[in-house]
């Protein structure tokens, strides 16, 4: 082995990495926000009766299914160049991210929209409720929160894809690393450094989601410990 | 709790859900762990730190409630699984025993069979016979016949009945005093966790405690 | 420039390697996730605890992080190796992490009931693993085995990063030269389709197979 690690040499290039976290939680704030609405958007539509709604959004959750990523950045970002469409790097990634986390967070979200019983709506029409109510409280709620560690384990994967962006020359977490081990020459430590941060964002992502459950599903915590109390009874009588 | 089991002998257990008989059965060949006391089987001492539970077990038939035939495979090839892993039988000899046993227990029609195809009853034989290829000294049936219907008992009930009048040692946990009566030299009925009466088949007629009477009313 | 002959052959050679380089990272990646699965369930304590933080760190870095350490950590250890086995690690340890998730979950659903019947066989812990678990895991495991074959095969396009011309270099290549994006990415991206869509399909028949099967057993 010729040399040994020198993390010092990254040390000087601590803002440039600040920077390039920033944009990466940017990003990935803007993605989830964006995706959520565009995989509840999508989801309606494959769920639609009216087949000229269903099948384009049955195509488009395909199409974005079964290709990478990268491909479809590149699509877009050289795509949109050649007919003289100029937008930046960064802007091109969020479109990019929010198109194909859509895709992902649309087939989520229909799966929970097609656990809500049918008997959950009947029951609502009874009762009056305006459609979008009933939408909005007996379907579309109900449905998030039985997918939710499904659809959370999904923006943090997004998180993740956040890097490939840099294949774009986006500046984000994984650009500002190549730009640094390009004149550090250090490159094992830069992607080590970033691989930590990674990690980190990823695990306070997830203490987030964890977190950000607990409080919007009161329910959830309510049947929790409903159900410790009925197994502790149970127990009490088998035992 | 104590009580002994002699060579060639039956023992029933009986008493209320959560008295421990499934427990103390399952404690025989170590699927509990043994917090103290002693157990002896056939040379064995069970509550040993050291012992070899895989020998122990090699004397242990073991037939449980819920039959557990391993799905993805066969009757026959549930069978001869054991045979050939832990007795390193050839394939012939194996399948040989494994068709011996099945005919005991009356399914030697079933033995391409997958358990899923098979009634409850069909099930339990087959366990009944799984356990049997491998010659055990000693088996335990906890429950066996309580997820079956009715006239599906039937059919396990003379397996076992047929075991017991073949000489073979068994310890049977059980919710059926009609079964026990027939089967039973010795009758063990377990309260709060200890034995609390224990005779011959002759105390289910003839109870000397309070709580066999009442478990015997309640259970009639 | 005009799209000629010998660019889509070109193209077609990248898709040849992303389908080699998809293959190996599965092989690879299978062998890493059975081993890293196995000490996830491991019945001693730390070696289950070191797996699942090994495992938790993986699964929080980037692929093309991955890829881009397995590259530099490679060249760092001295080692001078072609891109296909820099690609190949860092596929591997990408893979291995989510297989070895996907098989201890399947595992997992196997009743303990049947680990209790074959150890009162008895067969030893091993053979109860090896003769009654596995193959029983292996039918609950199929359906999301075969949809993670359609995230390695999208993952392969990133190995470009440490110099392998699969399919989707191989297309930026075409592009860098005749500069004809729109056309050049609708193929490679129709490629990808082409062998992704077929095991997203076979994914989900086997998925609804599995629970007409157990349906009917219970």
């Amino acid at each position: 082995m010729s040399y040994g690690f020198d993390f010092s040499s990254v040390l000087p290039f601590w803002p440039d990495l600040l920077s390039g976290l920033y944009l990466t939680v940017v990003m990935t704030v803007f993605a989830t926000v964006f995706g959520l609405v565009a995989g509840i958007a999508v989801a309606t539509a494959r769920r639609s009766r009216v087949k000229s709604v269903s099948l384009p959004a049955g195509i488009y959750v395909e199409t974005l299914r079964n290709t990478p990523f990268i491909v479809q950045l590149f699509f877009l970002y050289f795509g949109l160049a050649s007919i003289g469409i100029h937008l930046s790097a960064v802007v091109i990634s969020i479109i990019a991210m929010v198109l194909n986390v859509g895709a992902y967070t649309g087939e989520i979200i229909r799966a929970g929209l097609d656990s809500i019983p049918a008997g959950q709506l009947e029951a609502a029409e009874c009762l009056g409720l305006s459609s979008t109510k009933i939408f909005f409280y007996v379907s579309l709620i109900p449905a998030i929160e039985n997918v939710y560690p499904a659809l959370t384990s999904q923006f943090v994967l997004m998180m993740l894809m956040t890097s490939v962006t840099s294949q774009i020359s986006t500046e984000e977490l994984s650009g500002a690393a190549y730009n640094i081990q390009s004149t550090t020459f250090r490159a094992m430590e830069v992607y080590i450094t970033i691989a930590v941060i990674y990690v980190l964002i990823a695990f306070a992502l997830k203490l987030l989601f964890v977190g950000l459950g607990r409080l919007l599903f009161r329910r959830k915590r309510a049947l929790r410990n409903l159900s410790r109390v009925r197994l502790a009874g149970t127990q009490a009588v088998a035992g | 709790m104590s009580f002994e089991v002699e060579k060639g002998h039956v023992a029933v257990i009986i008493g209320q859900s959560g008295s421990g008989k499934s427990t103390a059965l399952r404690c025989v060949n170590r699927l509990e762990r043994i917090d103290s006391g002693r157990i002896e089987v056939c040379g064995h001492a069970v509550e040993a730190p050291d012992l070899d539970v895989k020998l122990l077990r090699r004397d242990i038939g073991i037939v449980f409630q819920s039959y557990n035939l391993f799905p993805h495979l066969s009757v026959i090839e549930n069978i001869t699984l054991a045979l050939r892993h832990t007795k390193k039988l050839g394939r012939r000899e194996s399948d040989e025993i494994a068709r011996q046993v099945l005919d005991r227990v009356g399914l030697a029609d079933k033995a391409g069979s997958f358990p899923e195809q098979l009634s409850g009853g069909q099930q339990q034989r087959a366990a009944i016979a799984r356990s049997l290829a491998m010659s055990p000294k000693v088996m335990l049936f906890d429950e066996v016949t309580s997820a079956l219907d009715p006239q599906l008992k039937n059919e396990v009930r003379r397996v076992i009945e047929g075991l017991a009048a073949g000489g073979m040692t068994m310890i049977l946990v059980t919710h059926e005093m009609g079964f026990a009566r027939r089967v039973a030299d010795k009758v063990i009925l377990m309260h709060k966790g200890v034995v609390h009466e224990e005779g011959s088949a002759s105390i289910l007629t003839d109870p000397k405690t309070k709580e066999l009477r009442d478990f015997l009313e309640y259970d009639l | 420039m005009r799209f000629t002959y010998v660019h889509l052959l070109f193209i077609l050679h990248g898709f040849a390697w992303t389908i080699g380089l998809s293959a190996l990272s599965f092989a690879l990646g299978g062998i890493g996730g059975l081993i890293l699965m196995l000490l996830r369930t491991s019945r001693v304590a730390s070696v289950r605890w070191v797996a699942a933080v090994f495992m938790q760190i993986i699964q929080g870095i980037p692929v093309l992080i991955l890829l881009v350490l397995s590259y530099y950590g490679l060249g760092f250890a001295g080692l001078d190796v072609p891109p296909l086995v820099a690609a190949g690690i860092g596929m591997m340890l990408y893979a291995s992490v989510y297989l070895a998730d996907i098989w201890r979950g399947s595992m997992e659903s196997i009743p303990k009931t049947q680990w209790e019947a074959a150890e009162c066989l008895p067969l030893s812990r091993w053979q109860t693993i090896r003769l009654v678990v596995i193959p029983q895991a292996v039918r609950i495991s199929l359906p999301s085995t075969v949809g993670f074959l359609v995230q390695i095969l999208k993952s392969t396009s990133l190995a470009s990063v440490v110099g392998f011309i699969e399919l989707t270099r191989s297309g930026q290549l075409v592009n860098n030269s005749i500069i004809k994006p729109f056309l050049v990415f609708l193929l490679v991206g129709l490629l990808y389709f082409a062998l992704c869509y077929p095991l997203s399909i076979y994914s989900q028949y086997l998925e609804r197979r599995l629970h007409v099967g157990r349906r009917q057993t219970q």
